[in-house]
């Protein structure tokens, strides 16, 4: 259920890297779309957007919640968990450990409470930056708690997908996370509380096949790549090229499976509009 | 005398081609099965089989992954892959069952959602979801059988169930050991590795908690003896809607909901390692 097209990605970046190793590392990024090598700040100032050709490059959590949460009011749920390993493999807690010093996340989403211009929200983020924004138990667990809080604080709740499918390391254990996550959003439906889901780049697999598709309201990122199987599975199973813009937010908005593809720039205000107007009939 | 039998063979016994189908399950398993067809918005997808059936004077909605038994079949019912149509037209017999007030029996036989470029565009990720919100609010019992392979979320779209039952020597698990292995190590050879690692078999998953019974069976199924275990599965079936007719509606979806709630394999950060068993 992981995405190949991730996986190219990734392989991509890495011969970049090599070939340009007179790049002085950690200032500047090459923009993945143009090609063009750009200064660190200036895309940390436009938004994460290259300022070259418009290119979004994924957000962190700190950057996301910058970009839509009021100053100082998130709060995150104290959920201090992780995984007992449930296949065994060797490595992998040794891995989850080495990840959350290097990058600073406790896992692959944060979740808590904030304010979007003044209004009360429950907010869950994912990160690509944590073994490509998997859901395994942490993620599953985190992202039920969170809708549970919502119905239980009577807020909305938005949820920031990017994500590479179920994960594999903890087997039958994440793919079951997909059905706990959709039961936990009945409950919330059956209170009557808005869900916004917001897709980013990418988001695949058993997170495109649970709780991401599910939200009232869908808005994606322009450009973000968003599907349930891989490209390159795809590609091998018909054996045949994929059509230009395929699996593209524009791809999904066409279908009919997403409500609006809404800029960066415009993701606060967008979300904000929607929570005042799914305020009941009346505000 | 008996020997155990590997994860790997039991992936190979699962996906022979000549083991026995959702179809040959429901026609010895129930009476008077009538398949019913279509999803109502774009058209029958053959790879699900939906139905009414009954047992006695229970009657019972019917929903099911079905690979065919010949190559012309497999051709028509895909492999048994479903398109997202598959899914849609499992939410419409969901419904009715709980409008009606039959229990659900599902059947899980599946590679996997099959990845096409028409699939996607009719979104294969909105109906898997969809269709186990659905489930998952069903106020009717559901009961589903892993009869082959369960793999992946085209597995799980039908399996949000308050049991889940199992053959011996069937498989569940989040996707094939090939994909797994090729995945996670960057090679497509140590499948055998793979499966044996992924607790695919009956017996890791009851121990996981994830399935609710093993439905036994021979190394070989023949004509002789499915007779027998499809005997003993419809035995099974009347005893667990027997102990959930004394549910209310409301009893009903929390069982089911506390049962994938509490799937979680989780620790406080730091706590010591639980000792995984063998
Ligand atoms: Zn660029």
């Amino acid at each position: 259920m992981v995405v190949d097209k991730i996986k190219k990605r990734e392989t991509k970046n890495v011969n970049n890297k090599k070939s340009k190793i007179d790049i002085p590392i950690g200032k500047w990024v090459k923009c993945e779309a143009c090609k063009e090598i750009i200064y660190k700040d200036f895309v940390r100032e436009n938004l994460s957007i290259c300022p070259n050709c418009g290119h979004y490059f994924r957000m962190h959590i700190g950057k996301r919640l910058e970009l839509v949460i009021d100053e100082g009011t998130y709060k995150k749920f104290d959920l201090q968990i992780e995984t007992t390993n449930p296949l065994g493999l060797e490595d992998y807690p040794k891995k989850l450990k080495a990840l959350r010093e290097k990058t600073g996340l406790e896992e692959a989403v944060a979740c808590g409470t904030g304010k979007i211009k003044g209004e009360d929200v429950v907010i869950c983020i994912m990160d690509s930056g944590f073994l490509m924004g998997s859901m395994g138990a942490v993620v599953g667990e985190k992202i039920t708690y969170a809708i549970e809080q919502a119905i239980e604080l009577k807020l909305p709740i938005i949820i920031f997908s990017v994500s590479g499918g179920a994960r594999m390391q903890e087997g039958i254990i994440s793919l079951m996370q997909m059905a706990k996550t959709s039961a936990a959003l009945t409950k919330l439906d059956e209170a009557g509380l808005l869900y916004i889901s917001v897709l980013t780049d990418p988001t695949y697999g058993g997170v495109t096949a649970s709780f991401a598709s599910l939200g009232d309201i869908i808005l994606a990122e322009p450009g973000a790549m968003i599907g349930f199987a891989g490209q390159r599975v795809i590609e091998q199973t018909i054996g045949e090229q994929l059509p230009e813009g395929f699996q593209t937010a524009e791809f999904l908005l066409e279908h009919g499976f997403i409500d609006k593809i809404v800029e960066r720039k415009d993701l606060k205000d967008t979300i904000h509009k929607l929570l005042i107007l799914n305020k009941g009939g009346k505000t | 005398m008996k020997t155990e039998i590997s994860a790997w063979e039991k992936v190979e016994i699962a996906r022979n081609p000549n083991r026995k189908t959702a179809l040959d399950y429901i026609e010895n398993i129930f009476e008077d099965f009538i398949e019913l067809h279509g999803d109502r918005g774009f058209r029958d997808d053959k790879a699900m089989v939906c139905g009414l059936a009954r047992i006695e004077n229970q009657n019972f909605t019917i929903i099911a992954e079905q690979k065919g038994r010949t190559t012309k079949e497999n051709i028509e019912r895909n492999f048994g892959m479903p398109n997202p149509e598959s899914y849609r037209k499992a939410i419409r017999f969901m419904k009715q069952a709980e409008k009606f007030g039959r229990p659900v029996i599902t059947f899980i036989d599946t590679k996997g959602a099959y990845p096409g470029i028409g699939a996607e565009e009719r979104g294969q990720g909105e109906a898997i979801a969809k269709s186990m919100f659905e489930m998952a609010k069903l106020k009717v019992p559901v009961i589903a059988i892993v009869i082959g392979e369960g793999s992946s979320g085209g597995a799980l779209a039908i399996a949000v169930a308050n049991k889940v039952f199992m053959m011996e020597n069937a498989i569940y698990s989040i996707l094939s050991p090939e994909g797994y292995s090729s995945i996670l190590w960057k090679d497509s050879s140590r499948y055998k590795e793979a499966a044996e690692k992924m607790k695919l078999t009956a017996k890791d998953l009851y121990d996981l908690n994830i399935i609710d019974k093993i439905i036994k069976e021979p190394k070989k199924i023949t004509n002789e003896n499915f007779k027998k275990i499809t005997e003993n599965i419809k035995k099974e079936i009347q005893s667990e809607i027997a102990k959930m007719s004394s549910l209310t509606k409301d009893e009903i979806v929390n069982d089911r909901y506390q049962k994938f709630r509490n799937i979680k394999c989780l620790k406080e950060i730091g706590e010591e390692e639980n000792v995984i068993k063998k």
